[in-house]
């Protein structure tokens, strides 16, 4: 028989303090049985002696002092797991939402996970290929990566991500599984997805774990760890290479915000608890591939950088987790330019390892590093040429200008369904860079150019 | 051991309730499953231990073990190419036991306690020995003879001593009797406490540099052995791949490599890289002189703080034996947010951006133990630290980057806009400096070339002019300029591109001898008199530029290997039929 605690001693925002608690174990979950007859659950957050400090998932409206029984479980948090969970929509704590019932269990795994040991990684090399020039030449998405899309409010990051996982995923074999988290976002946002998987005949291989913008907080909290749990289960048990896309990070972190304040914690940057960077690492690091073992996780979380400001806390340490970036540029996106990536500050880290020969063609590394060269010249150039006047440059900043606009409209451009090989996309940059005279292709080989860059 | 019970948890901090006799710094043992911590405060009412273990699934009245000692690690043989976490527990031991995933509570020796080592033993009965004394010797790895130690407090005579064979590190080598009477058993391994520096017998000063094969860090802003470097650079700048560069090609005979709350996959891929690697001056793997400590970001907060003095201890311990030894911390921000988050855990005052008051005293205790010292035992020994810095937002003026720029003498900033341009290292050369430049500068000239010095100097003020200029070329375009300003922008691209930046891809530019980089200073130097002569005449620049000599410049680092610097005649013998051919 376990002991019911009848009293509460103190609720503050998500947070109660319960005295009095025999041997409570940190992490713990608890229930909480209310007169009303509805039941919620919480985690153990704090211990001091008898006085347990416990943050209740589904907020604490209603609650008072007295009418609220709570059991302690003993156990710390974790999912339902089997294969016949694919397909299934969650809500952020990992319940059932799509009214078919409770997952028969395989295994239970704890949410929080444990670090995977850096010895036993392996080395992520095969690169995914998008069908997004501007990606898959210059920002390289890898099997087993964290590359996250830097977003603003309003920018097309939803269609980005769609087309990344429609474009990739699918092309492969049967071993691969999306896993889908909503934190915070708006209703429309996650039917969007749902209709796009469904259009796309995945939804069979897509696990979902919604936590909608009305959702309470807490449970926000709860839902990537929930997300990545299913994701190393079906990455690690069941051999699948996993695509988890999560959106918004932004919101996650801001619930973060919301729940350290009201436990009163010493705020560092913004506001945001001095843990910020170790939580959102827990997160982002559980991406990678193991040796030894088939399957892999791939995230591509997605954040709306608040005021489009790349240096805010949330992007600023997530870039500093990630394998690189790819950021959405506010400048393109208002001329029309579809996907707004913005080259420059966009970078894979792993793109280094796993492009050229053997992987995708030899000129690749040579054609990213001049391309990229060239359209920061075309910059400074712009620049000029609004002080000054267009017809005052010289020729070859003239040159830069017009490598600068075709660079934008053919190469970075591309309509939603188009998926360009490896192949077009790397002779589609050679051919833009043609146009420029041969004292600024400095950074490539005499060989690679004869033989690619034709003029 | 004395034991205590657990009162209170709070993330990584755990409290024992009442008056305790642990002492500060101490290791306790938490727990059923015995989670390693310290203790960091002391109270009447309170003890407050960190915990360097996840602590879910703790419960108050569990017992916390005493073990009378501060927070140590094992030295010995065994270190050299092994990769450890940040309380020096080996990760691929863990990786036996725990599989893929790390488990806690694993309590494992650091170094092995069954492998023999092929031991000559240098001690005889009878000697006098002093702490620091080298006891014996065994081959580490294929490069590395380890030194054992005499540990720095005793002193006495040998009163026993063991033939030369076959040993592991609990066997005693040899016994002291000091001066009570009280006798020592010396064993191949010692334990030395990680927040205390490891005792010298003197300081001597910093002349000698850091070769690291880098030209913008060897010829414009060198390290000396011993000296202490900050790599301040936003999220992308490379920071990481500069470390990485630096551990592969430095001089230094060892390196520790600290990943402190930094990425899994790069640890993976340092373990990968070094053990296929060969060291260019032994011809070894470059693993036999590495240590790695990794800390993931996902790896507990309060082993992340220790790491940084596990490594510096490693490497004291290494100098100690007469090495010159380099430690890379990546990346110093990710430690000092430890502190601030064990510090908010403690409910202490803050100062600036939420770090603890005492940062910059963290800071500069770290920094101190860099050096180049006399060991007690008479050898010559240098720590050289590299600490990148990850500021928030890119900004300098943060605490971190500001507080590490007073104790470091060297600063290798990074910027975004080199990074953009994909020009690495992006190690900004305006904002950047080294203050070693001057001590050094008598090194360089006799060890490689007496015009060392001074074609760097002249070098930098090409390089500063041209960002003079550059101010007035925002603003109206390169045309309008004079010729013999156009001459100083294009040699300073010439610099820039063919010479700052270097591709660490590339076979032989990955690595470039310090003899070669004067040469291609020479070099370029040399154009840019000879080009001077064509303008002093009148003659514009666009003929100079039509010879294509700026393009072929750039292009020449890649063009000449480092084992052929008398190619360097040749082109300056082009250089100067090309220029003579304009003048006639």
């Amino acid at each position: 028989m376990k002991i019911e605690y009848t009293k509460i001693c103190e609720i503050n925002g998500s947070l109660i303090v319960i005295d009095g608690v025999e041997s409570p174990v940190y992490e713990e979950i608890a229930h909480f049985f209310l007169d009303s007859g509805e039941i919620r659950t919480g985690r153990v957050v704090k211990i001091d002696g008898k006085k347990v400090t416990l943050q209740v998932f589904e907020g604490t409206k209603g609650m008072s002092a007295f009418n609220t029984r709570t059991v302690f479980t003993g156990e710390s948090m974790s999912l339902p797991l089997s294969p016949e969970i694919l397909g299934r929509v969650f809500d952020g704590l990992g319940r059932p939402k799509d009214g078919f019932g409770e997952v028969y269990p395989e295994e239970k795994r704890d949410v929080n996970g444990a670090p995977i040991n850096p010895v036993s990684r392996e080395y992520p090399k095969n690169y995914i290929r998008t069908g997004i020039s501007s990606i898959d030449a210059l920002a390289t998405l890898i099997r087993g990566q964290k590359l996250p899309i830097f977003s603003g409010s309003g920018m097309k990051h939803n269609e980005l991500a769609v087309q990344i996982v429609r474009q990739s995923a699918i092309a492969d074999s049967d071993d691969f599984a999306i896993v889908f988290a909503a934190m915070g976002v708006k209703n429309d946002v996650a039917s969007y997805f749902r209709s796009q998987f469904a259009s796309s005949n995945v939804m069979n291989r897509v696990v979902m774990f919604l936590n909608l913008a009305n959702d309470p907080i807490t449970e926000r909290i709860m839902t990537p760890k929930c997300a990545l749990t299913a994701a190393e289960y079906l990455a690690f048990k069941l051999g699948k290479h996993v695509l988890v896309v999560m959106t918004d990070m932004t919101s996650y972190a801001e619930a973060l915000r919301e729940y350290s304040s009201t436990k009163g914690e010493i705020p560092s940057r913004k506001g945001f608890p001095g843990y910020l960077y170790s939580d959102l690492a827990s997160i982002y690091e559980r991406a990678g591939m193991i040796n030894g073992k088939k399957g892999s996780v791939t995230q591509i979380p997605i954040l709306t950088m608040p005021n489009d400001d790349i240096t805010h806390p949330i992007p600023d340490l997530t870039g500093y987790i990630t394998e690189g970036q790819i950021v959405l540029d506010r400048g393109l996106d208002s001329k029309g330019i579809y996907p707004p990536v913005s080259v420059l500050p966009s970078l894979s880290r792993l793109m280094k390892d796993g492009i050229g020969e053997g992987f995708t063609r030899e000129d690749h590394p040579a054609l990213a590093n001049q391309l990229l060269a060239s359209y920061a010249k075309v910059h400074d150039a712009r620049a000029l040429s609004s002080v000054i006047g267009e017809d005052e440059l010289s020729p070859s900043d003239k040159a830069l200008l017009k490598f600068g606009k075709e660079f934008e409209d053919k190469f970075i451009r591309q309509s939603f369904t188009e998926c360009r090989s490896i192949e077009e996309t790397l002779d589609l940059g050679w051919s833009l860079l043609s146009s420029l005279p041969d004292s600024e292709l400095d950074r490539t080989d005499e060989k690679i150019l004869k033989k690619y860059c034709k003029k | 051991m004395s034991e205590y019970k657990i009162y209170g948890i709070n993330g990584p901090v755990v409290t024992v309730k009442g008056k305790t006799d642990l002492q500060m710094t101490e290791t306790v043992y938490v727990g059923e499953k015995k989670l390693i911590g310290e203790v960091i405060g002391l109270s009447d009412e309170y003890t407050t231990i960190q915990v360097y273990e996840e602590t879910a699934g703790l419960t108050p009245g569990e017992s916390v073990f005493s073990s009378h000692s501060p927070m140590s690690v094992t030295l010995g043989p065994g270190i050299l190419g092994n990769i450890f976490d940040g309380i020096e527990r080996p990760l691929n031991i863990i990786k036996e036991i725990s599989g893929a995933f790390i488990e806690k509570g694993i309590n494992i020796p650091a170094i092995s306690e069954t492998k023999k080592w092929q031991v000559n033993v240098l001690l005889h009965k009878g000697d006098l020995v002093f702490g620091g004394e080298i006891l014996a010797s065994c081959p580490e790895t294929d490069s590395i003879t380890h030194k054992a130690l005499v540990p720095p407090n005793i002193q006495g005579t040998v009163t026993k001593a063991a033939p030369d064979g076959e040993y592991t590190v609990t066997d005693t080598i040899a016994e002291v009797t000091d001066k009570d009477g009280k006798i020592h058993e010396l064993k191949l391994a010692q334990r030395w406490p990680i927040r205390m520096s490891r005792p010298v017998r003197e300081r001597l000063p910093l002349s000698k540099p850091l070769i690291t094969g880098q030209r913008v860090i060897d010829a414009v802003f060198p390290i000396a052995k011993g000296g202490a470097a900050a790599i301040p650079g936003g999220f992308g700048t490379g920071k990481t791949m500069t470390q990485h560069q630096l551990a592969k090609w430095c001089d230094a005979d060892i390196i520790i490599y600290v990943g402190c709350g930094e990425r899994g996959n790069e640890m993976t891929q340092v373990l990968n890289e070094f053990s296929e690697l060969k060291d260019p001056r032994t011809g070894k793997s470059l693993l036999s002189r590495t240590v790695l400590i990794a800390n993931t970001s996902n790896m507990p907060v309060a082993a992340r703080e220790a790491s940084i003095y596990t490594g510096i201890t490693l490497a004291e311990y290494y100098r100690d034996m007469g090495y010159h030894t380099a430690i890379m911390a990546d990346s110093t921000s990710r430690w000092a947010e430890a502190l601030r988050e064990i510090s908010g855990r403690l409910e202490e005052i803050p100062a600036d951006e939420g770090f603890p008051a005492y940062l910059p005293s963290r800071l500069s205790e770290f920094y101190e133990r860099s050096g180049y010292f006399k060991n007690l035992n008479g050898t010559e020994g240098s720590v050289t630290i590299i600490g990148a810095v990850s500021p928030q937002g890119a900004d300098f003026s943060e605490p971190v980057t500001q507080n590490t720029k007073r104790f470091t003498r060297c600063f290798w900033a990074l910027d975004k806009s080199l990074a953009y341009a994909r020009h690495y290292p992006a190690i900004n050369w305006t904002t950047s400096y080294s203050e070693y430049t001057g001590d050094l500068s008598d090194w360089y000239n006799e060890n490689v070339g007496p015009e060392f010095t001074a074609c760097r100097d002249r070098l930098t003020s090409i390089l500063s002019e041209e960002t003079n200029l550059m101010e007035i070329v925002k603003l109206i375009g390169a045309d309008v300029l004079p010729d013999d300003q156009k001459l100083i922008i294009e040699i300073a691209r010439v610099i820039r591109v063919g010479f700052l930046q270097q591709n660490a891809f590339h076979s032989d530019d990955t690595f470039v001898p310090a003899e070669k980089q004067l040469k291609m200073m020479q070099a370029i130097l040399h154009l840019y008199d000879r080009s001077q002569e064509i303008i002093a005449r009148q003659i514009p620049i666009s003929k100079i530029t039509a010879t294509g000599l700026f393009e072929r410049l750039i292009k020449m680092k890649y063009d000449i290997p480092n084992k052929n610097p008398e190619m360097f005649d040749d082109l300056n013998g082009d250089v100067d039929a090309a220029i003579n051919a304009i003048l006639r």
